[in-house]
């Protein structure tokens, strides 16, 4: 069998004093979605970090579509193929939303015109298609977290990295943004996102990671890993899976 | 052509200039505030469109003028050469500051202090090395001839930096429209999200710090065509490093017309503050001051950025209306 097009082997980062990853792998196959989750502080952002070059590992290996990329300079692996979105979302303020997402569109196109043709099109597919033209300070949260989506799509990426792009949202935002999430897998690429609204991961995710202090502590199907013993003392406490085991005795 | 269309218009404006006035004096004005403007439109080549403020564009300004002074008065060179050298010149000092700067991952205040250093140090090199003319400065040779880059007319050297600030100008335009400008933007907007998009922010960077310094050493190639004589204060000085980055500030960083429109509003306030306070020394620099805070603190985005305020605002206030308007009718 090929191996996934995202495979993380045994990556660790530390800050200091202070081990935020911890020899952690996962990988991420082409058109499906993975998940990864974990309590706050788990070092969820920093292996996202890792992944998307803004950190260099302490030890282990990141390989994308077979290649090792570890330590590779974002920019480069941006033109590889790997698109994200930052958990505080990172607009050009002073520019439209048109503007943002052209930033996006340029890498793959020179011409101006095949850019802004491109710009048009991930704009009404994230449902940004009539406030083009708005400055981007402008834009609710909502809307920031799809102009976020929108830049990194329009890169024309493999694999997108999306940071809690549900998080701020209220439910009938979360139940506007999902079907445009799962159509991006729908197109081939591979989706591996970082996120706390629950109900979004198991309808979205096949497949999920949970890192706890740095380690990855549990892997499975959403019902799997939501009922495995590690997850839940992970979230809730210490003796907590005995307690909830008894609760629904 | 509608992108150049603005341009076209505000030099024809510009060029009809020495049709009217034949006064010495006020082309003399002219010409000065020209050159500042060409120097500004370097800086704001990377100040304005890429968020980098440099505080020693003079580095730069100074570097052209005197490879080209170094080159006509040591050596005999063309002057037109020289001009073309004194350019390249600039653009290398460009590429070594920026290089230097921007891998060292120098950002906002730090980069601002370096580039400041930088200029410092070669103004005091300038002052002492004997190519330079040390102490002394340097002299070109008098020779009215268009084939050594000098005019008997004022209003020949007038119409020369018009079409150097035209270049400018629509170098200026080209960037914001190509692949390259847009890249630049989100440098100066967001540098990480920038990157995360596929931007190699240390090569756009450099870039523009070579674009840039290229357009202010331009300036201080004429310097030298126009008044012949170079020393370390004048081309090294603090001065033109606060001149290139004053003018498109006032006038509105980042856009095409910023520079042009600030050193023309710097250079008439200049001149009309003197013209007020006569004979006491120094009052004419206090209004000067007084009249920059104000404008930096009710128009922070420059003139062009507040008339570009006053429009929009404006624009939709017509359009609301009309809008009413058409629905009184059909109601």
């Amino acid at each position: 069998m090929a191996e996934p097009l995202l495979v993380v082997d045994g990556v660790s980062r530390r800050f200091g004093g202070l081990l935020a990853v911890n020899a952690a792998s996962l990988s991420a196959p082409a058109a499906r979605i993975t998940a990864l989750i974990g309590p706050n502080g788990a070092g969820k952002t920093t292996l996202f970090a890792v992944i998307s070059g803004f950190l260099k590992p302490s030890a282990g290996l990141v390989r994308f579509a077979g290649e090792d990329i570890t330590g590779e300079p974002p920019y480069r692996l941006a033109r590889g193929g790997i698109a994200r979105t930052f958990q505080i979302v990172q607009p050009f303020a002073g520019l439209t939303v048109r503007d943002n997402i052209l930033v996006g569109a340029h890498l793959r196109h020179r011409a101006r015109e095949a850019a802004l043709a491109v710009v048009e099109e991930v704009g009404r597919e994230v449902g940004l298609g009539d406030v083009l033209d708005r400055p981007a300070h402008t834009l609710t949260v909502s809307g920031r977290k799809r102009l976020e989506l929108a830049r990194a799509l329009a890169t024309e990426p493999k694999l997108l990295l999306l940071d809690e792009v549900l998080a701020g949202l209220n439910p009938s935002e979360i139940r506007d943004i999902v079907p445009v999430v799962r159509a991006f897998c729908a197109r081939g690429i591979a989706v591996l996102m970082i996120e706390h609204v629950m109900q979004a991961v198991m309808s979205l995710a096949e497949h999920v990671f949970v890192l706890a202090e740095g380690r990855i502590i549990a892997t499975g199907s959403p019902q799997e890993v939501a009922a495995d013993a590690a997850v839940i003392e992970a979230y809730l406490g210490h003796g907590a899976a005995t307690k909830v085991r008894n609760a629904h005795g | 052509m509608k992108t150049f269309l603005p341009i076209a218009l505000g030099v024809a404006v510009l060029a009809a200039v020495p049709i009217f006035v034949h006064s010495n004096v006020v082309l003399n004005f002219l010409v000065v505030t020209l050159m500042i403007a060409l120097a500004g439109q370097g800086w704001n080549i990377l100040g304005g469109y890429g968020g980098q403020y440099s505080f020693g564009h003079a580095a730069f300004f100074g570097t052209g003028a005197y490879t080209t002074a170094i080159l006509q008065a040591n050596y005999g060179v063309n002057a037109w050469l020289g001009f073309a050298a004194g350019i390249a010149a600039g653009a290398a000092m460009g590429g070594i500051i920026g290089g230097l700067a921007f891998r060292a991952g120098l950002r906002s205040s730090y980069f601002a202090l370096v580039t400041l250093a930088f200029a410092e140090v070669l103004r005091i090199l300038a002052s002492v090395a004997p190519i330079t003319g040390a102490g002394v400065g340097i002299l070109v040779k008098l020779d009215l001839r268009a084939q050594s880059f000098q005019f008997q007319s004022r209003a020949s050297f007038y119409f020369v930096i018009l079409a150097l600030v035209a270049a400018s100008l629509i170098i200026a335009r080209l960037i914001e429209r190509s692949r390259f400008g847009v890249w630049l933007v989100a440098v100066r907007e967001n540098e990480d999200a920038a990157m995360a998009l596929g931007v190699n922010a240390t090569a756009v960077k450099l870039g523009a710090m070579i674009v840039s310094a290229a357009i202010t050493a331009a300036a201080g190639c004429f310097y030298v065509q126009y008044f012949l004589f170079i020393d370390a204060g004048i081309g090294y000085g603090t001065w033109m490093s606060i001149e290139a980055l004053l003018t498109p500030i006032i006038g509105g960083v980042g856009t095409v017309f910023g520079a042009l429109v600030g050193a023309l509003v710097v250079k008439s306030l200049g001149e009309g503050a003197k013209l007020i306070t006569g004979d006491v020394p120094g009052l004419d620099l206090m209004i000067y001051g007084a009249v920059l805070v104000l404008v930096i603190r009710f128009a922070p985005r420059g003139i062009v950025g507040a008339l570009a305020d006053i429009y929009a605002r404006f624009g939709r206030r017509f359009a609301a209306s009309r809008k009413t308007a058409v629905e009184a009718v059909r109601g």
